[in-house]
């Protein structure tokens, strides 16, 4: 019966896979700028997105945050354009529009019915260029900024956890600082420092400009010559991030911090995708399939045996991204169960961590995450927007981008020996950091700690 | 001019000719369940939905979180199947399950891919888990106890106590004012039967609606739609819900907390779907703190003064009328001056309504993004979830961009001024002592 099962959803998958993805087209403008089309003529509508290969890991210590705070310095004038002007534009054309940074970029995207792709070309030219950096601007965003730290890490024990969690995995290489920045970095930033900032790596040739839409490639490349094509290239030194050495022992962090819940994240130091290496490497995608085993849905290990069966989690998530500038990590974040204390939970958890290694997982777990990684190949393809930000986070890395479609084929092909294999290698103790949080009474107190980070938009 | 102007009615007209909403196809089955169908082809996949008056609203007496419990326990136990055969089976084709209850409604979620064994696979499993869940007793105690966990995870959130806060002050007795998980006083009591009883009453074809999209022929769609919701006994309709009383005075609740921030909610009772002021209220919200970065709240509190890094506002309409509201979060130390400000504006727009610049730059915005609002499945059966269930005409989105044209500066500056009054309003505030 399961045997059967598995033969038809493998064969129907197949097919699927099959269903033909856009047509992903590229060019790249004499200035450097990395021009990559991906046609969907499902709706009149198309999303463009710059990306910057500039993130908070390319920050000095002491002035961590600053792509973060030049992401909204973006907004706020151009020598054309007034503050919030840019937005304007956008609104009035109906567009949506937004910005992100990461650890790793910095990008800025509009969606917009097809016809106004030029509005966007001709405004995000503009600012790739002409921004004013005015220091009134910046005393008040600088501000609204502080005012995200607050809300997103400073009154949320669950990111506060996060930040001390990462500035403990990480002893050297800046991921270990967070995206938005520490309070105090941010309280001794000035405009001046962002001009420096936009002025080192907002130029055509550290960029990549991504279109998915209802759109002629051959129309877009030319857009975007007329527009982008007169900024000229300026050289760009990459900084060059220091490797973390090798974790040789386990590392523990407490955060405590008014809370009702302890929490509880583990990390283990794993690496990416290589960009020039994808035909060969193999152990990106057992860590991913691994993840799936662990926390794939309903079915997973996590939710069917901490949860349901042991109930020692409240909930229980594994997560694991292949694409990064830097070896990143595998987390494991977990809730315990009403009655159950964190020290149960973490020893639930390492328990799972431990059967990776000793035993090889089922055939049927292997084809269920499968499966599931070939139908979300499909059901992504729904979204304009996500669709972009995949095509985006693979130029930005250095990838291949035709990944987006090899990708099911690449998972299809690991083996329960390979995810064995990168549990032994990976999931051990020694490389390993858990974050605890120990919830101080909330009524009756008064604030605590300094610490937060996480991604976001503008 | 003139030749400009004519042009751009022409160029309107022709943008909402080609503009026209998806097409519906819509029919009733024998137990009184309303279908709405999607044809969509380019992507391989389905997606279902089926949405009941179920919701939170629909909890009786006391026993405040069986509808969202209800709701929780489906996947638990069906038919024959355990909770471990329903993940299974649906995860071993690739779908996706998914169900929730708010406070109008309950929806119980599937996507799959359009292949017809994976799909019928899932299927099967979806229509037994909405006709046949058994609500095991030993799975309710962990469901529970989980339940018991977010509400507790909600007591270290200033965000979450605000919004509670604001819906218990401004509901008093009205259903809505209790938030749909329940408390832990509730929700400890809650027993199986009970969850056995909600679900026969309200999970039946008179109280259904149900939303196909995707790469299906109508006949397939018919045959789907009767053998999962068509399965489901008739029922009986359920009456409406009462009216919510709109405070008489203003009212402030401050509740101390130990955060950097204040987060404040201002509002009142505002509006349910289908009011003949739907479309002034909604243009003129857009202008006051819906449009993002653009609006008159965004521009004063965030771009003019750095008091917030979100401030908005906006009317939830539901089956009864639903908030309206004003929402920000700022440190401590800012809290008065930020309050002020943002009472400032709001009277400012009720009394004087919008510039005629603003209302031109809604208009632009909330047609000429029309078709963002379309361009994936999952969009369109979260438009085709309101327009079912709230009964709204199947022209809506056909209707939409005219709708917006029509309106007026003098009608949002009416329709403001008779329902929104800024000295009777709640003001929510959750933070650190001064």
């Amino acid at each position: 019966m399961r045997q059967t099962v598995v033969a038809v959803i493998l064969f129907a998958l197949a097919l699927a896979g099959c269903s033909q993805s856009g047509k992903v087209s590229e060019r790249t403008l004499a200035n450097g700028l990395r021009v990559i089309v991906k046609e969907d003529h499902r709706s009149p509508v198309v999303v463009s997105e710059l990306w910057y290969k500039v993130g908070s890991m390319d920050e000095p210590e002491g002035l961590t945050g600053m792509s973060h705070v030049l992401e909204h310095m973006m907004f706020k004038g151009t020598a054309r354009l007034k503050p919030n002007e840019f937005s304007r534009i956008i609104a009035e054309n109906g567009g949506r529009e937004n910005a992100f940074t990461h650890y790793d970029y910095t990008g800025y995207y509009q969606m917009l019915e097809k016809s106004r792709l030029a509005v966007s070309f001709e405004n995000e030219a503009d600012r790739m260029r002409n921004l004013v950096l005015d220091p009134e601007e910046f005393g008040r965003e600088i501000k609204v900024v502080m005012e995200e730290r607050r809300l997103r890490t400073e009154d949320q024990p669950d990111s506060l956890l996060y930040e001390k969690f990462m500035n403990t995995a990480y002893r050297v290489h800046p991921y270990r600082n967070p995206i938005i920045g520490w309070m105090r970095d941010l309280e001794i930033m000035k405009a001046s420092d962002l001009r420096a900032w936009y002025d080192r790596w907002y130029t055509p040739n550290n960029a990549i400009l991504v279109v998915v839409g209802d759109v002629q490639p051959r129309e877009v490349f030319t857009l975007a010559e007329k527009y982008y094509g007169p900024i000229k290239a300026r050289e760009v030194k990459p900084v060059q991030a220091p490797a973390e050495p090798k974790q040789d022992g386990e590392r523990r962090v407490r955060v405590a911090a008014p809370a009702e819940v302890p929490s509880l994240i583990l990390g283990y130091h794993v690496p990416v995708l290589a960009p020039g290496k994808s035909a060969v490497e193999w152990e990106p995608y057992a860590l991913d399939v691994l993840t799936g085993v662990l926390d794939g849905g309903d079915s997973a290990r996590f939710k069917r045996e901490l949860v349901r069966d042991a109930r020692v989690a409240a909930d229980a998530d594994a997560s694991y991204s292949a694409v990064g500038r830097a070896p990143g990590m595998l987390y494991i974040e977990g809730t315990p169960a009403r009655g159950r204390d964190v020290k149960e939970l973490e020893s639930a958890l390492r328990a799972q961590v431990k059967r990776l290694r000793d035993e090889p997982v089922s055939a049927e777990e292997l084809a269920r995450v499968k499966a599931q990684v070939a139908a979300r190949n499909v059901f992504q393809r729904d979204s304009y927007y996500y669709q972009a930000r995949l095509l985006g986070t693979l130029a930005v890395t250095g990838l291949d981008v035709r990944l987006l479609d090899q990708y099911v084929e690449r998972v299809n092909a690991v083996t329960a020996e390979q995810v064995q294999a990168v549990a032994r290698q990976y999931l051990t103790d020694a490389n390993l950091t858990v974050g605890v949080l120990d919830p101080l009474p909330v009524s009756g107190r008064k604030p605590r700690i300094k610490q937060g980070g996480s991604d976001h938009g503008r | 001019m003139v030749a400009r102007v004519l042009l751009a009615a022409v160029l309107a007209a022709w943008a909402a000719l080609a503009q026209a909403g998806p097409k519906i196809q819509h029919w009733t089955l024998d137990n009184g369940a309303r279908v709405y169908f999607v044809e969509t082809h380019e992507l391989p996949l389905v997606q279902v939905r089926a949405i009941f008056d179920a919701g939170s609203a629909r909890d009786s007496g006391n026993q405040y979180g069986v509808a969202a419990l209800t709701s929780m326990m489906l996947n638990e136990g069906a038919g024959k199947l355990n909770a471990d055969a329903i993940a299974a089976g649906f995860e071993n084709v690739g779908a996706e399950f998914g169900a929730a209850a708010d406070r109008d409604w309950a929806t119980v979620d599937l996507r799959s891919l359009s292949d017809r064994k994976l799909l019928d696979a899932a299927l099967d499993i979806y229509a037994t888990l909405l006709t046949r869940p058994t609500f095991p007793a030993q799975n309710l105690e962990r469901e529970r106890a989980g339940v018991m966990v977010s509400l507790q995870r909600d007591e270290q959130s200033p965000g979450a106590i605000n919004e509670k806060t604001f819906m218990r002050e401004l509901y008093g007795e009205h259903p809505y004012a209790r938030h749909p998980l329940g408390d832990m006083a509730s929700v400890k009591h809650i027993t199986r039967d009970e969850l056995a009883s909600f679900h026969k009453r309200h999970y039946v074809g008179a109280n259904t609606w149900f939303v196909i999209v995707g790469d299906l022929t109508g006949r397939e769609a018919r045959r789907i739609a009767q053998a999962t919701v068509g399965q489901l006994s008739k029922g009986e309709v359920l009456g409406a819900l009462p009216a919510p009383k709109p405070l008489e005075a203003a009212k402030v609740r401050a509740i101390p907390f130990p955060a950097t921030q204040s987060h404040i909610r201002l509002g009142a009772v505002g509006m349910a779907r289908g009011d003949p002021d739907y479309f002034p209220l909604y243009v003129g919200n857009y202008i006051l703190g819906g449009g993002g970065l653009v609006s008159r709240l965004s521009e004063a509190v965030r771009e003019r003064n750095g008091y917030a890094y979100s401030v908005y506002s906006y009317f939830w309409p539901m089956q009864a009328p639903g908030p309206f509201l004003v929402g920000l979060q700022t440190k401590n130390e800012s809290r008065t001056p930020a309050l002020k400000l943002v009472r400032s504006v709001v009277e400012r727009f009720v009394a004087e309504g919008p510039t005629a610049e603003e209302l031109e730059a809604a208009k632009k915005h909330l047609t000429g993004g029309f078709a963002l609002k379309l361009d994936s499945n999952r969009k369109i059966a979260d438009y085709l979830a309101v327009i079912a269930f709230y009964g709204l005409p199947l022209t809506y989105l056909d209707e939409f961009i005219g709708r917006i044209e029509a309106v007026t500066g003098e009608q949002i500056r009416d329709a403001f001024r008779r329902r929104v009054h800024p000295d009777k309003m709640l003001t929510v505030v959750v933070g650190g002592g001064r």
